[in-house]
């Protein structure tokens, strides 16, 4: 398995009346998209902040490329913060320029990738503008822009779809997919499950400042199945019932004509195939669904879980 | 060019660049310029001349009151109910009636003298007719005892004492006056600047966390490093603010002094004055025409090099200081209307030490001026009101490394305060939260 770009170890982050992370540990591999869910105040702002190195760890570390954080790192990340704004007072170009060389560009390198980002997005004609005299989605635009601009090798947005209208939203998520076919490590920060499932790799859940669950999308996902299906037939409901006997549990059903629609559930060690060779004698399989929980359900599950289980343990 | 250079080129040129600074910069000399020359201008240009009516039924004064530019005496022999009731009408602005002289009671006749006026009479106008009157009276007063009056003006003119103080250890004539006036300035300059460049560093600060960019810039830079190239940036812009403005005051005063000034106060010109002195040319006025000239003289014999930069190093050394925590203040709070319950205890030692420069004046070397000279909080301001009456070197130094010492300590404690507060939006912290911030 090749190196982690960035892994963090047992990371504790703790405030005088809190702990804001409790022994956290994150891997990303290149090229891949992290996505970094919790519900709010769960801890996923302070662990990439000390990643970007706003603020230290109180134990454990965090590696990047193989190396602890160091200062030189902070050109090879990009950050696009929840909070985040530009200079009001600054003229749009100034203002891309500055942010640029504080990545560490020099003022050639930046003025040239930012010629190439302005003709890209059509905004060439904002550079002597103020950014009090840009809508708000144009100005997210020019966010963004600085936030890729110094071509980092790891970017890390942080609810990056807030604030943006669907079609700008779209283009810079294409542009951020886009970014990630070129090689670009994304981590995501979001307490929105469609981004995670249409973007993400893998993920890591949060929740009170600890991890709670990571894996892969996929492993995920068949981690938390729960045996349900959806099968739509032509027959009759009745011998259909009968023939699942002890084999399924019948959870909903909807007839149309002659065509039922019905949510099981495996009982015991059934799979489906044994499912479905119990009932074929008897109706015409049209389809068959396994029943995937959505990452929203996995996570309400979990949170919920875990309250649960601290509320148990408090007692 | 490190980060902390592009910080402060950034906070240096978007401030220099602002038309404010522009029209400050413009105006500030302007002001002072004017504050020196609009009095003397008004005092050329005012050439309203008054005519004063003058019944002497006395006849002790005719002839003999002093006329000047703007007064002129006529004599009249006109009743005085005639004279009173035509005095609107005339072309006399006021009528001076000095009643006649009985049983040769001298004292009595001072209270009887009256003068008429349909118009508003100025205070001026009244001292400088009263002036001419009791010179008149104590002319007739010395007469009736038997005194030469040319004696007197004679010894009055010779008397002048100018009172050298020379200041053992440097050697050094010094001034009072001059150093009185040079010390309050230099007090009131740094106070103005501390003020005004400390608080552009705490609404910088602000802007900077309303407008949400702070934490994009905090992923790039330390915050420790955002917060001393802003304060460097603005104490640049505050030294530029300062230079520009020398410059300019220096030029108009240059050219004032080269015009106007010159002639009326040289060495010549009162020697001059002096010698063709009419009978009964006002002593005073020599005297004030040579006491502005040794002014003049004075301000050149102040030590100009010690002077500026040490006038630098206090508005560098208490603006550091104050700078510092004005940044924490900034970071601190969301809005600047919660900066004030943060303001006060900031400007409590500043006020303080402003009003204290008023005592250190009358006692520039006294236990109260030394220890105020000392503490960094107060030292930049009440250093500079000491320096023109001549501190020991040993002091100055002490003051210095302490002021060092200081905003070292300030900047330190600052910047955790800063740290911490750049990234808490929503709630005003508490005094006692800000401490606890200090030690993360």
């Amino acid at each position: 398995m090749s190196r982690p770009l960035l892994e963090a170890k047992s990371v504790t982050k703790r405030y005088d009346n809190y702990t804001a992370l409790n022994d956290v540990s994150v891997a990303v591999e290149r090229g891949k998209i992290l996505g970094l869910l919790g519900p709010n105040g769960a801890g996923k702002t302070s662990l990439i902040r000390i990643i970007n190195q706003i603020t230290a760890p109180d134990s454990g570390e965090v590696l990047f490329d193989g190396k602890p954080l160091n200062p030189e790192h902070v050109a090879r990340i990009g950050y696009l913060p929840e909070e985040r704004g530009l200079y009001r007072k600054m003229e749009v170009g100034e203002q891309c320029m500055y942010l640029a060389q504080l990545k560490g560009l020099d003022a050639r390198d930046a003025k040239q990738k930012l010629r190439y980002w302005f003709e890209k997005f059509e905004i060439q004609g904002w550079w002597n503008k103020k950014v009090e005299e840009l809508s708000k989605g144009m100005a997210q635009k020019v966010q963004f822009v600085v936030t890729v601009l110094h071509e980092p090798e790891l970017l890390i947005f942080d609810e990056p779809f807030t604030g943006f209208d669907p079609v700008n939203a779209n283009l810079i998520r294409d542009e951020i997919l886009e970014l990630n076919r070129k090689g670009a490590t994304l981590i995501f920060s979001t307490h929105r499950m469609e981004t995670v499932e249409t973007l993400c790799d893998t993920i890591v859940l949060i929740h009170k400042s600890r991890k709670i669950l990571d894996g892969s999308l996929a492993d995920i996902r068949k981690q938390f199945r729960t045996q349900t299906y959806r099968i739509v037939f032509n027959g009759n409901l009745v011998p259909f019932t009968n023939a699942l006997w002890a084999g399924a549990e019948l959870i909903d059903k909807n007839q149309v004509d002659s065509q039922c629609e019905v949510t099981l559930r495996l009982l015991g060690n059934n799979t489906i195939n044994n499912v479905l060779t119990a009932v074929l004698p008897v109706c015409e399989i049209v389809s068959v669904n396994e029943i995937i929980p959505s990452m929203n359900d996995v996570f309400i599950n979990m949170v919920q879980s875990n309250n649960e289980n601290a509320e148990s343990w408090e007692k | 060019m490190g980060k902390i250079g592009l910080i402060i080129k950034r906070e240096y040129l978007s401030r220099v660049r602002k038309r404010s600074f522009i029209i400050m910069t413009i105006l500030g000399p302007l002001i002072m310029g004017a504050l020196m020359i609009v009095p003397v201008w008004m005092a050329s240009v005012n050439t309203s001349m008054k005519k004063i009516a003058v019944l002497d039924e006395a006849h002790f004064v005719e002839g003999l009151l002093q006329e000047n530019d703007d007064v002129k005496f006529v004599y009249t022999r006109q009743p005085l109910q005639k004279a009173i009731s035509e005095l609107e009408a005339s072309e006399y602005y006021a009528l001076l009636h000095i009643p006649k002289f009985e049983d040769n009671d001298i004292n009595h006749l001072q209270q009887q003298i009256k003068l008429y006026s349909a118009k508003q009479v100025s205070l001026t106008l009244k001292l400088f007719i009263r002036t001419q009157i009791e010179k008149q009276i104590e002319r007739l007063k010395l007469q009736s005892q038997g005194v030469d009056q040319d004696l007197v003006d004679n010894v009055k003119k010779t008397v002048n004492v100018p009172l050298d103080v020379i200041q053992l250890g440097d050697k050094k004539e010094s001034d009072v006056e001059v150093s009185t006036a040079l010390g309050f300035f230099g007090g009131i300059l740094i106070y103005m600047f501390i003020f005004l460049f400390g608080a552009q560093v705490m609404r910088g600060v602000i802007e900077e966390k309303t407008s949400r960019i702070v934490e994009v810039i905090i992923s790039s830079v330390k915050p420790f490093q955002l917060m001393m190239g802003k304060i460097i940036g603005i104490a640049l812009v505050g030294l530029t603010q300062f230079l520009l403005w020398v410059i300019l005051t220096g030029s108009i005063y240059t050219i004032f002094m080269a015009t106007v000034v010159k002639d009326k106060f040289s060495t010549d010109n009162i020697e001059r004055i002096m010698q063709q002195s009419p009978e009964g040319t006002s002593v005073e006025n020599i005297d004030q025409l040579r006491e502005t000239q040794q002014i003049v003289q004075r301000v050149g014999m102040i030590n100009w090099g010690l002077m500026i930069p040490c006038f630098i190093f206090y508005f560098l050394g208490g603006y550091l200081l104050y700078g510092a925590i004005f940044a924490a203040i900034g970071g601190a709070v969301d809005s600047e209307a919660d900066t004030q319950q943060f303001m006060l205890p900031i400007s409590a030692p500043l006020i303080f030490s402003f009003v204290m420069a008023q005592t250190v004046l009358n006692d520039p070397n006294g236990n109260l001026a030394i220890w105020l000279s000392m503490i960094p909080f107060t030292s930049p301001i009440i250093m500079m009101v000491r320096l023109p009456f001549g501190v020991h070197y040993l002091e100055l130094i002490a003051s210095m490394v302490l002021l060092i010492g200081g905003f070292i300590f300030t900047t330190w404690g600052a910047g955790k305060i800063y740290r911490t507060g750049l990234l808490m939006y929503g709630k005003r912290p508490t005094w006692r939260e800000i401490f606890r911030w200090m030690r993360y």
